[in-house]
């Protein structure tokens, strides 16, 4: 018998006083860590095979369990912690690349959370949201820079196409494949019912899903999976997948083992074939190139359509975007390196791309440097937690941000990060019909209705504090942010003032 | 009752914008580098265009018919679903990226990175057959579909360049030639076809000939290798769960 290197990480702590033989756990745990003992009349648990995604603990009826993480140690070492001795005996034992999911977990700098808010006082009266009117409505697309008239003299009112969203918040692109039916369909009804916009993702868009069409954005990525005229025609806007924050430089991969009945028909491809997106466009390999791919789908929607390019912040991402602008694109969207996935190798997670703030405060100045910030929008993605962060995000240079994470959370995700198995006990990362039949989506899109609503309101309050009473008044307004224990340098690259610093 | 358009002086905007609103015999004159021609088009357009039409003619096209009297540039077909597309001359780069449905037939050769990514899914399976050689990286990342190079031209070698269906995990490839294609990746496999092999392009081919002429014996009894995937899953066992 060989060794087992690996103490689990998580203990399932069973409180057998309170413990009723329900067996309610057992049932409830796909990954099949309870058991119940006849002869005895007990539960047990395995704990290597826990995941610590709480299922459990929220089934149990008696409140008798709880995950704790393991008090057993290796001896103290500051180079090499227990996560770093472990991967290495994973890859000693399997040969294989560490793949992982949901964002980087490792401890990086949260600039969110170094980054205060300004208000009014005295001088400057603030806005009772309640009371006055406030503004979170965005049109995302390109802006005419002139007025222009005809010949006649008449003013010519034919815009862009424009996404209108009621809050400046999105779902960001989660396909079907990664997340199951009833997690798509929470976020396609409240989509519509939040006025805002949900993303297929890369993986194609169901049928049934089509009536949905003018709250979604469909997704085109190297490999093209269920991209179809159709699909194209159905969408309120089309983004094209350059790169994602939580894999820059990497593709998409969905092991054929993930490519049942149901996701084999909306990526069009056969049932257990892996659907491969590498990370390059083998068509792309300029702004040029990338102007045709936008221009080709602009062409094939007769030109009512936005068109997004998704690219993951990396180290030169505001001389990128200056090219993307010049594109033709109407909408960049942007994501961190703390943005989340359904599946990526472990290392690229972990130690590739620059954090959303920096880059998003980057992109704005610089395209506002180049006079050409009207010529795009910009969605900021990777991370962003709260209708604070929101804020933030708007006030760095956004005109909107993606939400993935927190929207799964809203649907119950627990983030215990192996989306990559897909066994999600909450109906969410998997396509187990048993599992994904526990995500009610009547009760999902209530709970992602409301998390917009109470967003939407807390960023009225925020504004209403800042004495703002419109959020494209707060659009690069870096005087209502102030950093905390930032260096010289890093409130350079975000573009504001230490706290106590006057304006 | 057919239209004909010069595309002279026009700019593929403005040019693309007639062809969208016609139906029927389409005919575009003068023809010079214009983009995207016939994007999604469905099959109430039948196109010919006298010229040389720009990159991605053709794009998520949807069941339309498309002759070109002259070279076809990059990317034509790309994503196209359905349709037939029959250019007169050369293509090139990216020849029918991502195509999932509809048959291309090219009379000379084609660039590199033909038929990449092509995939099929149930009666959907797109074919691209072209008559001369192709360049590197013939389909590369093929998920399905069917490739036919018939080399016309060739001393014997076949003329596709290097690194043929690197990445292929589906689909198939016949190319006419004595000798079969250099660098095939070990995830691929590639033996000489047999007669049975060739009852499935036999009728592709005879629409070539029917199309640009050629002795259909010649086209069809030389040998042939076929390329296939031997795996759908080439990245398996690549993974461990962290
Ligand atoms: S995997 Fe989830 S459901 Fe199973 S024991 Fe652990 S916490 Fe409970
Ligand atoms: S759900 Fe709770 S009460 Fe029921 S068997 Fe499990 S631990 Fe015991
Ligand atoms: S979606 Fe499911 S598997 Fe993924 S982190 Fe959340 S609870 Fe875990």
């Amino acid at each position: 018998m060989s060794l087992n290197y690996i103490y689990p990480d998580n203990e399932v702590v069973r409180n057998y006083d309170k413990c009723i033989c329900c067996r309610a756990c057992e049932r409830q745990c796909a990954n099949e860590v309870h058991e119940y003992l006849e002869e005895a009349d007990k539960m047990i648990a395995d704990d290597a095979k826990c995941v610590n995604c709480h299922r459990c603990v929220s089934i149990c009826p008696v409140r008798a369990l709880k995950i704790v993480p393991t008090d057993h140690e290796f001896r103290k070492n500051t180079s090499w912690k227990k996560k770093d001795i472990y991967e290495v005996y994973k890859q000693a034992e399997s040969g294989g690349v560490l793949l992982s999911s949901m964002g980087n977990p490792s401890e990086f700098p949260v600039y969110w959370d170094k980054i205060l808010l300004n208000a009014s006082q005295v001088t400057n009266p603030s806005i009772d949201p309640l009371r006055e009117p406030m503004e979170t409505k965005v049109f995302l697309g390109a802006k005419e820079e002139s007025v222009k008239r005809g010949e006649d003299g008449r003013l010519i009112t034919k815009t862009s196409p424009q996404l209108k969203l009621e809050l400046p918040v999105m779902f960001s692109a989660m396909s079907y494949g990664s997340i199951s039916y009833n997690a798509h369909e929470s976020l396609a009804r409240a989509s519509q019912e939040a006025g805002t916009f949900y993303n297929t993702g890369e993986g194609g868009l169901h049928e049934d899903f089509y009536k949905y069409g003018g709250n979604t954005i469909v997704q085109v990525a190297s490999g093209r999976f269920g991209v179809h005229r159709e699909y194209l025609e159905t969408a309120a806007a089309i983004e094209i997948k350059m790169g994602q924050g939580a894999k820059p430089g990497i593709g998409g991969h969905l092991p054929g083992k993930k490519v049942g009945p149901n996701v084999s028909r909306t990526r069009m491809i056969p049932e257990g074939t892996d659907a491969i997106s590498p990370a390059p466009h083998h068509d792309i390999y300029s702004i040029e190139d990338l102007r045709q791919l936008v221009f080709s789908l602009k062409e094939a929607t007769a030109y009512k359509k936005p068109v997004i390019v998704k690219i993951a912040a990396v180290h030169n991402v505001a001389a990128i975007v200056s090219g993307i602008a010049r594109s033709g694109a109407d909408i960049v969207a942007i994501d961190g390196f703390r943005g989340g996935t359904g599946a990526a190798p472990t290392r690229i997670r972990d130690n590739v791309g620059i954090p959303i703030e920096v880059a998003l405060a980057q992109v704005d100045s610089r395209l506002r440097d180049e006079g050409i910030r009207d010529k795009i929008s910009v969605v900021a993605a990777g991370s962003i937690r709260s209708s604070a962060d929101v804020i933030k995000a708007v006030a760095l240079g956004a005109d909107a941000v993606y939400i993935g994470t927190s929207a799964l959370l809203a649907l119950g995700c627990h983030l215990c990060r192996t989306c990559n198995q897909g066994k999600c006990n909450w109906g969410i990362a998997t396509q187990r019909m048993d599992l994904v039949k526990r995500l009610n989506p009547d009760i999902g899109y209530k709970r992602l209705v409301n998390l917009m609503t109470a967003w939407k309101h807390e960023i009225e309050e925020m504004m209403g504090g800042m004495g703002i009473n419109s959020i494209e008044a707060l659009r690069g307004n870096r005087l209502m942010l102030r950093g905390v224990g930032l260096t010289d340098v890093e409130l350079r690259m975000l573009g504001i003032k230490h706290a106590g610093e006057s304006a | 009752m057919s239209e004909t358009l010069s595309a002279k002086q026009l700019g593929f905007y403005a040019l693309n914008e007639k062809v969208r609103e016609l139906t029927g015999e389409i005919i575009i004159d003068n023809s010079y580098g214009e983009r995207f021609i016939a994007a999604s088009a469905t099959a109430d357009k039948s196109i010919v265009i006298n010229g040389t039409p720009g990159n991605a003619l053709g794009c998520y096209m949807d069941g339309a018919h498309i002759t070109v009297n002259g070279n076809a540039q990059d990317a034509v077909g790309d994503t196209m679903n359905d349709g037939e597309i029959v250019i007169h001359g050369h293509t090139g780069d990216a020849l029918g990226y991502a195509m999932r449905g509809g048959v291309i037939y090219v009379r000379e050769g084609s660039g590199y990175r033909t038929g990449i990514h092509m995939k099929q899914y149930k009666d959907k399976r797109p074919v691209i057959v072209v008559g001369g050689g192709t360049g590197s990286f013939l389909g590369e990342y093929m998920a399905g579909g069917l490739i036919i190079v018939l080399n016309k031209n060739s001393d014997g070698r076949a003329d596709v360049g290097r690194f043929t269906g690197t990445g292929m995990h589906g689909g198939a490839i016949y190319i006419r030639s004595a000798e079969p294609p250099e660098d095939v990746p070990k995830q691929v496999l590639c033996r000489k076809a047999e007669d049975a092999d060739k009852v499935a392009i036999s009728e592709y081919v005879k629409r070539y000939a029917a199309l640009f002429g050629g002795d259909i014996n010649e086209l069809l009894g030389a040998d042939y290798w076929v390329l296939a995937a031997n795996s759908a899953n080439p990245y398996k066992q690549m993974y461990t769960d962290n």
